[in-house]
């Protein structure tokens, strides 16, 4: 109604204004936009050029300073060997295997990683008596370097798959678990009080605020977790792996390779990269219409 | 009000409450021995300063806790805690932003399990009544606050309560869009004929409303006295009400019942 009346007085306006006088106006607002629009494309253009001169001048400087033997292509390597190392890993297939299972431990301990510290959160939130039995010691737990539980994964769960999931799991259940369990006692008490007062249950309150309402949290932490798999997965497979990214790395140390270990390195930003960027678009589609006030 | 005509039928009634609040710090006695009935179609407003206990006897009314000593009736039967018989409305919206305004005002029905296709046509139409035709698919925050207020009022209406408890939900507002509203909720409750408790600090807001205004002394929340509203600003629209010749003497007798409990402090044993 408020907004009708506003409009309302627009329309007077609109009325008042010999129409010539409303398209000087309108013009020189679209010019404005226009002008705005430029300013903004031009700094993004500077941004992005700048990047690529960046990037350009530091791998052009390692190929030279590689190649002059400035640094010891030994250790240092230079790209065009990187490339090549991978293209021919690419060509012949044998690099493939070595993502593959990479890729499948870090999605394994992540989203795993997101599922368990959720469920966890909503048993401390239903049971506020195991909250605070277990606050201390979530906080002793999350202080722990959990990586050098490693060894001890191993021996139980045997080298392979699964205690590498399990030294995924270890960075990131706990974190997981205190950040949500934070957001779902941190939603705001009159949102409770909504539902509670047309005579709702624990279940329903949990499921119609607590859990939506977190729901951008939730996400937010598994962007988290994908970076926190990758440190696990990595020192897993240096532990333990015949396979996987992290195995070539410390292969290629133990045999002096160290185009091997660089350009796996290359190999793990790039999936991770592609890894995260999926991730936000779950995030963008998933919370699309969903904006705090 | 043509419920009047059922008087004497009461549909709310305290009985000698009491409340105390505990916690680390101690004990605090927040009401004592409120009595009070509420017929069948009536608008009490309470009000009185801050501190004296309104919000803690709305909550009582709701159900949210039981009270210390003392009962809470409604409709005869003890309130065990909240129901969809008792509809409240809080001081700020509290939409749920991943909802869409056609299921923020519905959430009341899904909860207690009465959401089917008639009711979320009848949830279409009461968003039509508060003056939101074919908002139903929009989201809250593409909404102002005076509309998110009347998708509040869609939602408590939505179950069909007995009774409506009104916590300060104007007090938030713009007084244009607040003189909107207030027209808006009396209309409303008049032609469903529901009962109404609103809490206040706006003293022309409880005059124009209201049936009955009680007025509340605080340390500790207590009933100190009730004006009866004249009948031709009762039956006026708020609105309206504010203009009529016996408006501004009501006004001035709540000021003064307000200004001579300040004077008093806490040391009157009040009531009456």
């Amino acid at each position: 109604m408020e907004d009708n009346d506003r409009n309302r007085s627009d329309d007077e306006e609109e009325l008042a204004n010999v129409s010539g006088i409303r398209e000087d106006r309108r013009d020189w607002m679209n010019e404005l936009h226009v002008r705005f629009k430029q300013r903004e494309l031009r700094l993004t253009t500077a941004v992005i050029a700048t990047q690529i001169v960046l990037l350009a001048l530091f791998v052009g400087l390692w190929e030279f300073a590689g190649r002059r033997k400035w640094i010891d292509p030994l250790l240092f390597s230079y790209p065009t060997k990187l490339l090549d190392q991978l293209w021919r890993t690419m060509a012949d297939g044998s690099i493939w295997p070595h993502v593959g299972v990479t890729v499948s431990e870090t999605v394994a301990g992540f989203a795993l990683g997101t599922l368990l510290g959720t469920l966890i959160a909503a048993a401390l939130w239903w049971f506020p008596f195991l909250s605070r039995v277990f606050d201390p010691y979530l906080v002793v737990l999350n202080s722990m370097p959990k990586v050098a539980l490693g060894p001890i994964f191993i021996v139980g769960l045997g080298p392979g798959f699964m205690s590498i999931v399990a030294v995924t799991l270890s960075v990131t259940v706990i974190i997981t678990t205190i950040n949500i369990y934070n957001r779902f006692r941190e939603i705001d008490s009159g949102y409770v009080k909504v539902v509670r007062l047309f005579g709702a249950t624990r279940s329903q309150l949990f499921r119609l605020v607590i859990l939506p309402g977190s729901f951008p949290v939730i996400i937010s932490t598994l962007k988290v977790n994908v970076g926190l798999a990758w440190v696990g997965v990595i020192v897993g497979e240096f532990l333990v792996a015949k396979l996987g990214l992290g195995y070539l790395i410390i292969y290629g140390f133990q045999v002096f390779n160290f185009t091997l270990v660089l350009s796996s390195l290359i190999v793990i930003a790039v999936v991770a990269t592609i890894m995260y960027q999926l991730v936000s678009a779950l995030e963008r589609k998933l919370t699309a219409g969903w904006r705090e006030r | 009000m043509g419920a009047l005509g059922l008087k004497r039928d009461s549909v709310l009634e305290l009985q000698r409450l009491s409340h105390v609040y505990v916690n680390e710090k101690g004990a605090s006695l927040a009401v004592e021995n409120i009595d009070l009935t509420v017929s069948r179609g009536q608008f009490v407003s309470l009000v009185g300063p801050s501190g004296c206990g309104k919000t803690t006897v709305l909550s009582l009314l709701a159900g949210l806790f039981p009270p210390t000593k003392g009962r809470v009736l409604l409709s005869g039967e003890r309130v065990q805690g909240p129901s969809p018989k008792v509809g409240y409305m809080l001081q700020q919206d509290y939409l749920f932003p991943w909802r869409t305004i056609r299921d923020n005002a519905a959430v009341g029905l899904e909860i207690s399990g009465r959401k089917t296709r008639s009711s979320m046509e009848a949830v279409d139409a009461l968003l039509e009544e508060v003056g939101l035709p074919g908002a139903g698919h929009r989201f809250p925050h593409e909404l102002s606050g005076g509309m998110r207020q009347r998708v509040a009022l869609a939602r408590t209406l939505a179950t069909d309560p007995e009774v409506l408890l009104l916590d300060e939900p104007f007090s938030a507002l713009d007084l244009h869009i607040k003189l909107q509203l207030e027209d808006l909720v009396d209309q409303t409750l008049k032609r469903l004929c529901k009962t109404a408790v609103l809490v206040t600090h706006d003293l022309a807001e409880a005059a124009a409303m209201s049936d009955r205004v009680i007025v509340l002394g605080r340390n500790p929340g207590r009933i100190r006295c009730e004006l009866a509203v004249p009948d031709e600003i009762r039956l006026a629209s708020p609105m309206n009400a504010r203009k009529l010749p016996g408006f501004q003497e009501l006004f001035e007798r709540l000021w003064s019942e307000l200004d001579a409990q300040d004077e008093e402090g806490g040391e009157s044993d009040g009531g009456q």
